[in-house]
């Protein structure tokens, strides 16, 4: 199973690189919602997938699983929902500002 | 146990609150905010002197104990940190009151300045490496909206960047906070550096060094890693790129010297990397500052060939090389924050930042002339300024180190800093009187010049008085550089 979940995280990687190196705002920003799906993930596969019990319920089982990655892969997804919102937000109004979304177009000249 | 270093996190934050309901009164806005960040600044100095006598401080969150739970600690750095960035972000504001329109005050400007000093405290005083992201995140996300505020063109284009670049690094965050937990099992930073200690030093160790030093080399811009910061840090008002330019790399910078002595002190690959990326990055920024021809711009650029030396100190790692390091951070929040604050009285004045625009600024405001050739003399290291005695303990550190190319570098480096400053005042202040703005000779500036002069006094005062300073920073490396000290306060070991 981690085994799977390592190849699935290298996907994300690298469709998140793809997308945050086109040309599109747009594309770019959901390369980083991708790049961040991948980061949890991996977080969650490195600490180790479920072993032994939940945390919670009783107190008879030998192996519990650890439940501190859950609890901060879930604020992670809580911080990068809130970015995510800002970050479309914005890229809407640099779309009403400069009527592009091409990041070319969007270089900058020398004297502004 | 000792709850006030949760203080300066708390104030900001409950006062934060408290000013989006008063949206509209003006006067609740500034008098809640100064009071706060007045508060802040006694707290931090009380906590501070309090470390300076009696050791470090440390408070258990919700009292889990302390590899279970998340534990703020003030050491000397930290408190010593969160006391300067109070006292800047005061300035700061002042200045800002003097020099912001109404509506963009009305726009939520107070809640998100005390958002960033509770995200800028929470980071120097944390003492957990998934908090310490969380803070980050809390501090860069009050930046977006700071940098991003008046929505013109230049700044929306410059701000999605930064958004972009920075969001993207504190996703590598995540993955190098997952491959730390995957090797160690904990993320509280005394016991890494126990379990750390303890492990055999295999490459996952440096690759997992090297990710943070990746995340923490966008933060603070050090050398492939800082294209976004000289066009982001020119978008917004004076009062906030100084409040930037004094701060947020900073807080990278304090990330490196924090985790590198504490966690990753054996790792010898790391420290060449870092001497290598330090010289580069002052070289590289001087450049920069060099070609340029705007005010704002070339005080962009300078932060990071001062970030470089930061970073070459911490590459150099002996106590005496962190003291300098510590001391040239010190030196560089302040006098990074007034020049950018001269540059806004500059602008206010003639209405532009283009060097070519404008000279003779010293005929009209003989003032703003001396007190901004003080300071960029301080910043080029010129003794009796402050500027000198960072550079003086880093470069000697670096040849008792023997690492003889980094110091040519930076000695090449300081040569060219003068040259970029003396550039400015040779333009904008000598030579006949040119200002697009015609009535900008009987312009007033004495009350927007009260906020700098603190600070031009402090560089001075770092500079005239460097003994006891100098004193202070070498006992804050000790500490540093042994860090039993900490780890046993932070796990409660006697």
């Amino acid at each position: 199973m981690e085994i799977l979940m390592i190849l699935t995280v290298g996907v994300l990687f690298t469709v998140a690189t793809y997308m945050i190196l086109s040309k599109s705002m747009l594309r770019v920003i959901i390369g980083v919602v991708i790049l961040s799906h991948g980061a949890h993930l991996l977080f969650l596969t490195l600490s180790g997938l479920k072993q032994g019990a939940p945390p919670l319920l009783g107190e008879e089982a030998s192996a519990y699983t650890d439940p501190l990655p859950q609890a901060l892969i879930l604020t992670a997804i809580v911080i990068g929902f809130g970015i995510t919102a800002f970050m479309l937000v914005l890229a809407y109004r640099t779309y009403k500002a400069h009527k592009t979304d091409n990041l070319d177009e969007l270089r900058g000249t020398e004297d502004e | 146990m000792n709850n006030l270093v949760i203080l300066p996190i708390l104030i900001p934050l409950l006062m934060g609150v408290i000013l989006i309901f008063f949206k509209d009164s003006k006067s609740v806005q500034r008098t809640v905010s100064v009071i706060s960040v007045g508060l802040m600044i006694a707290v931090s100095a009380y906590l501070t002197y309090m470390v300076y006598t009696e050791g470090i401080q440390t408070t258990e969150l919700g009292d889990w104990p302390a590899p279970f739970g998340i534990v703020l600690v003030a050491d000397l750095l930290s408190s010593s940190l969160v006391a300067l960035s109070s006292l800047l972000a005061l300035v700061c504001l002042f200045f800002a009151y003097q020099t912001f329109s109404a509506e963009r005050e009305r726009n939520y400007f107070h809640p998100f300045f005390l958002f960033l000093m509770v995200g800028v405290n929470g980071s120097f005083l944390t003492g957990d490496l998934f908090n310490l992201f969380v803070f980050f995140e809390v501090m860069l996300i009050s930046s977006f909206i700071l940098i991003s505020m008046g929505s013109k063109q230049y700044q929306l284009r410059e701000s999605l960047k930064y958004v972009i670049i920075n969001t993207v690094s504190s996703m590598f965050f995540v993955a190098a906070i997952a491959y730390i937990y995957g090797v160690t099992g904990t993320l509280n930073m005394a016991d890494l550096a126990v379990k750390i200690g303890e492990l055999e030093q295999t490459g996952v160790i440096s690759v997992i060094a090297v990710l943070f030093l990746f995340v923490f080399g966008t933060k603070s811009a050090i050398f492939p890693l800082y294209y976004w910061l000289p066009h982001s840090y020119f978008a917004p008002p004076a009062a906030i790129a100084a409040l930037f330019g004094g701060l947020l790399t900073k807080v990278g910078v304090y990330t490196i010297m924090r985790t590198y002595t504490l966690i990753f002190p054996h790792d010898q690959t790391v420290f060449q990397i870092l001497l290598i990326f330090g010289g580069l990055t002052m070289f590289i920024g001087v450049l920069g500052a060099v070609s340029q021809f705007d005010f704002k711009r070339i005080l962009a650029v300078h932060i990071v060939s001062q970030v470089g030396y930061m970073i070459m100190g911490v590459g150099i790692f002996t106590p005496l090389a962190i003291a300098g390091t510590f001391y040239f951070l010190a030196h560089n929040i302040i006098v990074k924050s007034a020049l950018f604050l001269f540059a806004g009285v500059a602008e206010k004045i003639t209405g532009t930042s283009h060097l070519k625009q404008m000279s003779g600024l010293l005929k009209t405001h003989p003032y703003v002339g001396w007190l901004f050739l003080i300071t960029a003399l301080s910043l080029a290291g010129i003794p009796p300024l402050s500027g000198f005695f960072g550079k003086f303990a880093l470069i000697i550190a670096g040849f008792d180190a023997g690492n003889y190319f980094v110091i040519a570098v930076s000695l090449a480096t300081g040569v060219l800093t003068l040259f970029s400053m003396m550039k400015i005042f040779m333009t904008s202040f000598w030579g006949e009187v040119k200002m697009p703005d015609p009535q900008a000779k009987d312009k007033k500036v004495g009350s927007l010049l009260i906020p700098i002069l603190p600070l031009v006094a402090l560089t001075i005062l770092l500079g005239v008085a460097a003994e006891p300073f100098m004193q202070f920073s070498l006992e804050l490396a000790e500490q540093l550089m042994d860090p039993s000290e900490y780890i046993n306060s932070v796990l409660n070991k006697e």
